[in-house]
């Protein structure tokens, strides 16, 4: 117990010592989740139109103004060619191309069936899918116009109509940063967990200092202790001042409570330092620790569920996301903050990650060889 | 002990050939600093070709087999076709058949479902009778983004459905919609995110490689040596950029190579023009490198700068993963410092539009721009800490 005490010392001494690697833990967390989560607004608004109207009618008139009317569509151009409107989609300056051909409004009239064009820029598929969805919904309410301005409609309507009413659940308001804050804070403890520690060993192993702990009797259990515990604090402190930041600045109040983060917090920064450790007993230079720990990173951050979902892909990488500690933590976040998820309910998770931190340090520490 | 080149300049004149093989020989050394440690190097080329195939098949927009849960009071043919439909759309998965309204919540709860669709009793009856019906929709708007997108893609098969039993009656003044998607008809996720994950790996991996590998001379004290050598100091900064230039291109061969053949990415404009642009892009991170290197006094705080630092901000502010038109107007111009946006611009434009230089000159030029400043400020501060 006492070499632990001794241990350490040695190693928050050797933390404190390094004032710059102590500003960047604190300082990049807080301005990252200051800055970020503003940007993860994926409403579709404002998608940008170009018109080819070939036609020039009363219709087509009347068809853009109850579409600039909507108020999702935003008209950045009306030309006389589909050319044109082209090359605004090629500028980057349309989303969305709405093609209305001559004489659009005689064959509606005179021949009961007239046909428009929609292309969508679909190298972002959500925009393109998601812009022509509302698009074809305006035109069929247009259509629904037109025709009872021609026809008296029988009391008993011929068209079918299905009402589709829709509601929000655990975030009525839709208040996106309600899910992006607590997720951009997982990730960045994680990030900076995961670095610290991995650098950490192989640093002592670069400037040879590690040969001197090898030749006292300090147990290897011991060792890999004391290089957890100060990393485990100083994560501690990351998250509390992430959640102060997201109360007082988004003002998020996890509905499950703060113990229930805290107790999963203290479990899963186990798990990721403990992968930094193995990391940094494997590495030989720091370069090397970083590279890995880094590849893993961002495999674990951008397959965590955060950005994109995870129902969405492939089933091979799904498999990836069950052996992702983000990825729990993330949904775990998720439940108690808008859920009101207490411990029981995200007992599984829990589990998953205590199995994950005793494999992980357990690892590490057989690994850890005092002869090299 | 750096040698004064103003009074020195016809001196320099007659020993530029020397001054030349000098220059290579710190390129060798380099290049040889590199291929002793293989571990290394395997991780350099290798990283981005994993990378690039786990995240162009993984990664998309798209909200598609999304676990849906349907709570059908009215069970008739209308609904069954309904949800029959849902399924087979492929946004959905229809994984639950629910029995009362109080089990909405308790499927939420445990997080399986991402939405509830609820069909009301009389639901085939009131179609038949009325032609009128109501779905209701209940989205788990946790996930705000995903909430949003199924709603509207499960109103677009309602819709889908209800027109289908309409037309079976002719009915007069029928405007009919023919949609087309441009550029990317299978709404392939890759075509989105190549570019990006292009842009993020070449990135974080120039910048950090040139970091390190001035930082850890600094370390080891062996920068000093090569200080007093009778190079420039700026000679000796752009020889270490130079092996790590040489890096870069295998990774964008390889890279692209990979987009083309394995996640099936064409190349629908100039390939000379982009490959062009890569280098311009790797010269900038490769500064951008230098830059921090010159800043940084241990390795530990490099890596942070430019791998910690420099992740989430590439990833959310350059537009591959969030609109920017969406974004706030400060950080919106906080994303023009963002080197991988304007090449994530570039890219989609020569790659998946196929334009031209015409079309990109603009985010060429500041690219170069960008190159320029920090190239000039890497250099400069390392004459002003090392005189």
């Amino acid at each position: 117990m006492r070499t632990l005490k001794f241990l350490l010392q040695k190693e928050f001494r050797q933390i404190f010592r390094d004032p710059a690697i102590l500003r960047i833990i604190f300082m990049m967390p807080v301005i990252q989740l200051i800055i970020l989560p503003w940007a993860a607004d994926y409403e579709i608004k404002n998608i940008k139109l170009a018109v080819t109207d070939k036609d020039h009618s009363a219709y087509s008139q009347k068809l853009i103004t109850k579409i600039t009317s909507s108020g999702y569509f935003q008209l950045t151009q009306y030309a006389g060619s589909y050319q044109a409107s082209l090359e605004q989609v090629e500028d980057d300056k349309a989303d969305l191309i709405l093609e209305i051909p001559a004489s659009f409004e005689k064959q509606l009239i005179k021949e009961d069936e007239a046909v428009l064009f929609i292309a969508g820029n679909a190298i972002n598929g959500v925009k393109g899918n998601l812009g022509s969805a509302y698009l074809r919904t305006i035109i069929q309410d247009f259509n629904r116009e037109v025709r009872l301005e021609w026809i008296q409609m029988p009391k008993f309507s011929p068209q079918t109509q299905i009402e589709v009413r829709s509601s929000n659940w655990f975030n009525p308001l839709m208040n996106y940063k309600f899910f992006m804050v607590p997720g951009i804070l997982v990730l960045l403890l994680t990030m900076v967990g995961a670095n610290l520690t991995a650098i950490n060993i192989v640093k002592e192993k670069e400037i040879g200092t590690i040969e001197q702990i090898n030749v006292t009797p300090v147990k290897k259990v011991h060792f890999i202790i004391a290089k957890l515990v100060p990393f485990w604090i100083l994560g501690l402190i990351v998250l509390s001042l992430g959640l102060l930041i997201s109360r007082l600045l988004y003002g998020i109040m996890p509905l499950g409570g703060f113990f229930t983060i805290y107790v999963f917090a203290a479990v899963y920064l186990l798990v990721v330092l403990g992968l930094g450790l193995l990391i940094s007993t494997y590495a030989a230079t720091q370069q090397q620790a970083m590279l890995i720990s880094f590849f893993m990173m961002m495999i674990f951050v951008l397959l965590g569920g955060l950005y994109t979902s995870i129902d969405s892909m492939p089933v091979w990488a799904q498999w990836i996301t069950k052996l992702n500690p983000v990825s729990y933590f993330i949904d775990v976040m998720r439940m108690v903050v808008l859920k009101g998820s207490g411990l029981a309910d995200i007992g599984q998770q829990l589990g998953t990650m205590v199995i994950f931190a005793v494999v992980l340090n357990s690892w590490a520490v057989l690994n850890y060889r005092k002869r090299s | 002990m750096i040698t004064n080149n103003t009074s020195k300049h016809t001196k320099r004149s007659s020993t530029a050939g020397a001054g030349r093989r000098q220059f290579f020989s710190f390129v060798k050394k380099e290049l040889l600093h590199i291929w002793r440690d293989k571990r290394t190097l395997f991780i350099l080329l290798g990283m981005p070709v994993v990378q690039i195939v786990i995240f162009g098949f993984a990664l998309t927009n798209e909200v598609k087999n999304s676990k849906i849960a349907v709570l059908d009071q009215s069970k008739d043919a209308a609904t069954a076709s309904l949800v029959a439909e849902l399924n087979a759309s492929r946004y959905f998965d229809v994984v639950d058949n629910l029995s009362s309204y109080k089990e909405i919540e308790t499927a939420f709860q445990k997080g399986k479902i991402k939405m509830a669709v609820v069909l009301p009793s009389q639901f085939g009856e009131e179609l038949k009778h009325s032609n009128k019906a109501a779905v209701q929709l209940i989205a788990d708007a946790s996930d705000p983004n995903v909430a949003n997108t199924l709603t509207n893609y499960a109103t677009a098969v309602v819709m889908d459905y209800q027109n289908r039993i309409t037309n079976n009656q002719r009915l007069p003044y029928t405007i009919k919609v023919e949609t087309r998607m441009l550029y990317n008809p299978q709404l392939k996720g890759a075509y989105n995110f190549v570019p990006g994950v292009m842009a993020m790996v070449l990135l974080l991996v120039c910048t950090m490689m040139t970091a390190i590998t001035i930082v850890r001379e600094k370390e080891m004290g062996t920068m000093e040596i090569m200080l007093v050598s009778p190079m420039k100091p700026q000679m000796v900064v752009i020889a270490k950029a130079v092996p790590y230039f040489l890096l870069s291109s295998i990774n964008i061969t390889s890279i692209l190579l990979l987009s083309v053949f394995v996640l099936e990415v064409p190349i629908n404009g100039s390939l000379l023009l982009l490959v062009a642009e890569s280098l311009l892009f790797t010269l900038v991170s490769l500064s951008l490198g230098l830059l921090i290197s010159s800043r940084a006094e241990s390795q530990q705080v490099a890596m942070f700068i430019s791998l910690v630092a420099l992740f989430l901000p590439t990833v959310m502010l350059s537009g591959f993963m969030f609109p920017i038109e969406n974004m706030p107007f400060p950080l919106r111009m906080v994303s023009n410092i963002v080197p991988a946006k304007w090449y994530y611009i570039i890219v989609r434009s020569v790659m998946i539009k196929g334009v031209g230089i015409t079309a990109v000159w603009k985010e060429t030029l500041i690219l170069a721009g960008m190159l320029l400043f920090l190239l000039t400020l890497a250099i400069k501060r390392f004459k002003i800490r090392l005189q």
